[in-house]
């Protein structure tokens, strides 16, 4: 076994921009569900519109910063049609209408119908020429330290994620800390009270819904944009329930939790993907009763038995306060 | 009641016209499949008094007053606060107008604390909307929110619990916090939805003084109670409701006597034997 590899491939993926842009869209679905009480169950659907909006822009011959423009308000857009009809109702409607929806705008995206725009299942490639026009970093060239390193085109993408992770926490930090905030926390309490106290609850919630939205709009530009290509079946729902172990095993209603949970889950994620790499080929009797494919399924079971303990032992999430967890028993 | 309160000379019958009403309901009427849960021909209450609203289970006291503060719609009717109509009026907007109501189980902002619950029924906020709180300059008003939410949290002796989670207060103290953040919003008319019920009986005392203390200081309230003793000690009329209908409406002392009001509490064969 080499250990040093195995956590080395594992560091390299939590610090790398997959991780950046998961914790962006978690920055939104917490400001959703951890501050405004909402169900939202599509939120990948988000990321994808976000995503899409940027390719088909540039695909069409606009700029890439007009994408980038159109990607952040197609996603909040998202956010106003399906919280019209839906944020007067019980939450549980937003959570059937969300989950819904999200698995109609991919199947629509990978229509034939749509093809013309979106291409199909094939997706669209290379939109973002000119974000990496602008790396002043030599692309091939290696950048870290010893056998942690990354090329200066995913040192360019990382710089960017983590820079709009800070960004957008600072965003959420003010907006939270403000009297708008407390009227978002005093609806995930009680709706009716909040009514009573004179709060339109209808208006937050759709503003709450919203934003965070565009800001799982931004993740899915970024993620896009690195990869420089979008394919409808990147979107599948699991997406939405990885962001909510996210959120929650940082700890949901708390400003930095997204970000602590996001690297957290991406580090246990590929570090045990790593160990089962390296288990394979370095210990004779694992690569024998584990192929390749099995590999993938069991890992899961390591992060889902990893999930569980955590509920078990710590269901606030970790930068989540006890004492406020505990309230909802009495 | 003093003999020079103006509703000494108001006859004790539903419906009756008062000197001076703050809400006044017209056939109010709201019908749930074929169950007529409120059905009022007229209703007035009398501003800076006590009024109660007593009545068995099921009397259609809380749908009144769901449907007089919004958060339900009549089929029919209408009603307005001072002169301003109410129908089609949202919830939050009956609240801004200056008629706020508490809730029959407590809906304290558990998550939240106590100063935060006090804080977030403050009106007028300009930090309250997006890019208010964004671009700031709501500093002052939250300083001055903070401490007029310290004198009523004093009032209501929960400063020392100011900085707690609401939802670590007893049930009683919940009662009060309701009371003391309904207050934040400097409303007209208080709507209080069976304040008492589950408080223990000192506590009791303390509320009863809390409800005169918001008539003393010039606000009109409205509460549903079940207790005819407690009713008889702070009202300065009493509204009764049998199956959605206001079935007499009087001083206190009064509604004790009246046959009609013996009857729906106790059954009328009771009165019967009684009588």
């Amino acid at each position: 076994m080499d250990w040093a590899s195995v956590l080395i491939d594992g560091i390299l993926a939590t610090i790398g921009p997959i991780t950046a842009a998961y914790a962006i869209s978690a920055i939104g679905l917490n400001l959703q569900f951890g501050y405004a009480g909402l169900l939202n169950f599509g939120h990948v659907a988000f990321m994808l519109v976000g995503a899409y909006g940027t390719a088909i822009t540039v695909d069409l011959g606009g700029p890439l910063w007009l994408g980038i423009i159109v990607g952040i308000l197609a996603a909040a857009l998202l956010g106003l049609l399906l919280g019209l009809p839906t944020l007067r109702l019980r939450a549980d409607y937003l959570a059937i209408t969300t989950i819904a929806a999200a698995e109609v705008i991919r199947l629509l995206v990978r229509s034939s119908w749509a093809q013309p725009l979106t291409n199909g299942v094939f997706g669209i490639q290379g939109f973002a020429d000119s974000f990496f026009s602008l790396n002043p970093f030599p692309t091939a060239r290696l950048y870290g330290i010893g056998s942690l390193v990354v090329t200066g085109r995913k040192l360019w993408v990382m710089l960017v994620g983590w820079a709009l992770v800070a960004l957008l926490t600072l965003l959420i930090r003010r907006l939270i800390k403000s009297p708008w905030g407390r009227v978002l926390k005093a609806i995930r309490e009680d709706e009716d009270a909040t009514t009573s106290l004179g709060k339109n609850v209808f208006a937050y919630k759709l503003q709450a819904l919203m934003i965070g939205g565009a800001i799982a709009g931004i993740a899915g530009i970024l993620l896009a944009v690195e990869q420089q290509n979008v394919t409808p079946d990147a979107y599948l729902p699991k997406i939405t329930f990885i962001l909510y172990v996210i959120v929650i095993l940082g700890g949901a209603g708390t400003i930095l939790g997204p970000i602590v949970g996001a690297v957290t889950f991406q580090f246990l994620f590929f570090t045990i993907d790593a160990l089962m790499v390296n288990a394979q080929a370095n210990i004779g009797w694992v690569g024998d009763i584990l192929t390749p494919a099995a590999a993938g399924q069991v890992k899961l079971v390591f992060v889902g038995i990893g999930m569980m303990l955590l509920m078990v032992f710590r269901p606030q999430g970790i930068l989540g306060d006890k004492e406020e967890a505990l309230i909802d028993e009495r | 009641m003093n003999a020079d309160h103006p509703l000494t000379a108001v006859a004790p019958e539903p419906g009756v016209r008062k000197p001076n009403p703050v809400l006044v309901a017209n056939s109010l009427q709201r019908s749930f499949g074929g169950l007529h849960a409120v059905d009022i021909d007229r209703l007035e209450i009398q501003r800076h008094t006590v009024t109660s609203l007593i009545g068995p289970n099921g009397a259609g006291k809380t749908t009144l007053f769901n449907l007089l503060t919004g958060f339900d719609k009549p089929d029919a009717g209408e009603w307005h606060l001072n002169d301003g109509t109410l129908v089609g009026i949202a919830a939050f907007q009956v609240a801004r107008r200056g008629m706020v109501r508490t809730f029959q189980l407590t809906r304290s902002l558990a998550r939240l604390s106590v100063m935060d619950n006090m804080l977030v029924a403050a009106t007028d906020n300009k930090g309250e909307k997006l890019w208010g709180s964004l671009l700031g300059g709501w500093q002052a008003t939250e300083l001055a929110n903070e401490e007029r939410a310290g004198d009523l949290l004093e009032r209501f002796d929960l400063e020392h619990m100011a900085d707690e989670f609401a939802g670590s207060l007893s049930g009683g103290q919940r009662k009060l916090l309701e009371m003391a953040r309904a207050l934040m919003m400097n409303p007209e008319v208080v709507m209080l939805d069976e304040p008492m019920a589950g408080v223990n009986p000192a506590l009791t005392q303390s509320l009863l003084s809390h409800i005169t203390g918001l008539r003393d200081s010039g606000k009109t309230v409205v509460f549903v109670e079940h207790d005819m003793d407690v009713v008889q000690e702070i009202s300065d009329w009493v509204v009764v409701m049998a199956q959605g209908r206001v079935i007499a409406e009087g001083p206190p002392d009064v509604i004790g006597r009246n046959p009609d009001v013996i009857d729906a509490y106790l059954g009328s064969h009771h009165g019967e034997a009684a009588g």
